[in-house]
């Protein structure tokens, strides 16, 4: 594939001229200078749209996992939260995150203003040919800023209030994130220091995780979760939906890592995107693969959910590199992912943080493992660089997501009475079911 | 009449009917239930917790037969529903005071 690629290109390239002489009255042939731009800005559209799609992956995961009265109130999280970023990244995340060179305060904090996208059929503008479209560029960051949200609902699921919870997805999606990630991809003083993250496992995941661990503190677990000592098991509602939103995560993460390349106008590009993707599989598979032996040999019998758990693992785990590894080390640092998520999800129960869908394991753990394997790999990455990146950004959104989840706690509160959580947020929030006609467990 | 109560492992279900019905037996009444026996449930892991399973799935069959069938019926369900594994159920039999067929009003043995 990679050679037809390359192909396709030259063979566009080299039927300009001729097109150009043949419709002579109205000629529609981009200019080869223009060839770069046009295939970067569609690279960006089409992967962008894969990683949009991720948000419904974590809607069908999360109904999936969580008992059936409380899935239409996980649902309406899930597209609420989407539609928040989306508006949130447009009035202040983008320029916060990337401010050129209109920084408030150099390299940490960056411009305040709402984006602006280029004029109707780029009239009357200089535009610099060398990237991509702003409205591309703008939509691709965007889905990762809602994704790093995404990762929040889940955790907290079961027993959060709907207004609280949307209400720290707008300063997530607002603040929090784009101040943190402007510090790496915006150019600030991590990515000065030598920081790598070259899809996100700590600028994406390991951020929605900080904010999943420091809210699920400050909520508490889900009543009946701990009882005299044990760990109660509070199964999903259904399994095939949670298997469904796993693979939409999986087909998204190529438009995450794959877009993440930022630049499809080389050959050298495009064979670098497409090592992307067979790395990005590779790794899922090695985590789903590692998880899958681990919870036959520990528990004698297979695990679907830490199976999902294991891929996602395995993908987050290759988010920080998912370039300069060949498949046989992009598998090992996904099955590494799995591993870890299988030990990490009892190992929270012990301390009795209460994650409802295994977030905390798979985007925080994993988040941090993969950061740091960037080193295995790449020779321009410092160990000591890397794990002083993780704790900054680790400190950063704990203690500013933990003070906005106090703050709301004690304003409005954040969790539903004993009686609405034992009822279901279905009906007390919300007033429907998801499955109506299905009798309640 | 007598009414016999059994419970059945699940999977069983089909066979038992398929044998029953040979047997002359017209009519019966299944309900899906969750019970347990003196095997008291066994244990399961999700997600790395241990937890009891207190009720096991088994099926419950309610028929009413003359006084006469009892004795088949109750052999036949005890022949197709038995694993010789634990948990393979139980059969109870009571007796029925009266029976009557609502579209004609026909009673007792005349109603089955």
């Amino acid at each position: 594939m990679k050679n037809l690629s390359t192909i396709a290109v030259a063979a566009a390239l080299i039927a300009l001229p001729t097109l150009g002489f043949a419709q002579e009255e109205a000629d529609m042939t981009p200019p080869n200078g223009e060839i770069g731009y046009i295939f970067t800005t569609f690279m960006f559209l089409v992967t962008g749209f894969l990683v949009m799609f991720m948000a419904a992956g974590f809607a069908m995961l999360e109904a999936g996992l969580v008992r059936q009265k409380n899935v239409t109130m996980q649902l309406t999280k899930n597209v609420a939260l989407y539609a928040i970023a989306a508006v949130m990244y447009y009035l202040i995340g983008y320029n916060l995150m990337y401010p050129g060179d209109g920084w408030s305060i150099d390299g940490i904090l960056g411009a305040f203003s709402p984006t602006s996208l280029e004029p109707v059929g780029l009239a009357e503008t200089e535009t610099d040919l060398t990237y991509a479209s702003v409205g591309s560029d703008f939509f691709f960051q965007l889905v990762f800023c809602a994704t790093t949200c995404s990762i929040v609902s889940g955790t907290l699921a079961e027993r959060i209030k709907l207004w609280p919870f949307l209400i720290f997805c707008v300063i997530l999606t607002a603040l929090i994130y784009p101040i943190q990630a402007s510090w790496k991809w915006g150019g600030g003083f991590l990515d000065a220091g030598g920081f790598l993250d070259f899809a996100g496992s700590t600028v994406v995941h390991s951020v929605g995780g900080w904010c999943a661990l420091s809210g699920a503190l400050i909520l508490g677990a889900r009543i009946g979760k701990y009882k005299d000592g044990k760990v109660i098991p509070i199964m999903g509602s259904n399994l095939p939906l949670a298997t469904l939103g796993t693979f939409i995560l999986w087909l998204g993460w190529f438009g995450f890592n794959g877009g993440s390349q930022l630049y499809m106008d080389t050959a050298g590009n495009v064979a670098d995107i497409s090592r992307i993707f067979a790395n990005t599989n590779t790794a899922a598979a090695g985590g789903a693969i590692a998880a899958l032996i681990l919870t036959q040999i520990l528990y004698k019998k297979v695990d679907l959910t830490m199976v999902l758990n294991g891929s996602l693992a395995g993908l987050v785990s290759i988010t920080a590199e998912p370039l300069t590894p060949g498949l046989g080390a992009a598998t090992l640092i996904g099955a590494v992912g799995g591993v870890l998520v299988v030990f990490a999800v009892p190992f929270l129960d012990k301390l009795k943080i209460d994650d409802a869908v295994g977030a905390i394991p798979v985007h925080l753990f994993c988040g941090i493992w993969g950061t740091l394997a960037v080193c295995l790999t790449n020779g321009d990455a410092s160990f000591g660089t890397q794990l002083y990146s993780i704790i900054v950004v680790g400190i950063f959104t704990f203690v500013v997501s933990g003070v906005v989840w106090f703050i709301l706690k004690a304003i409005i509160g954040i969790r539903v009475s004993e009686e609405e959580e034992i009822n279901g947020l279905d009906m007390a929030e919300l007033g429907m079911e998801a499955y109506p006609e299905f009798s309640k467990s | 009449m007598k009414l016999i109560i059994a419970t059945i492992k699940p999977f069983k279900l089909e066979e038992v009917r398929e044998a029953l019905t040979a047997a002359g037996v017209r009519g019966m009444m299944v309900t899906e239930i969750k019970g347990f026996g003196s095997q008291s449930g066994h244990t399961e892991i999700y997600r790395g917790a241990e937890y009891e399973v207190n009720f096991v799935p088994k099926i419950k069959l309610e028929i009413v037969v003359s006084a006469a069938m009892v004795d088949s019926v109750v052999e036949t369900i005890t022949k197709t529903a038995q694993t010789g594994k634990i948990g393979d159920g139980k059969i109870f039999v009571l007796d029925v005071l009266q029976a009557i067929r609502v579209r004609t009003g026909e009673t007792n043995e005349d109603a089955l």
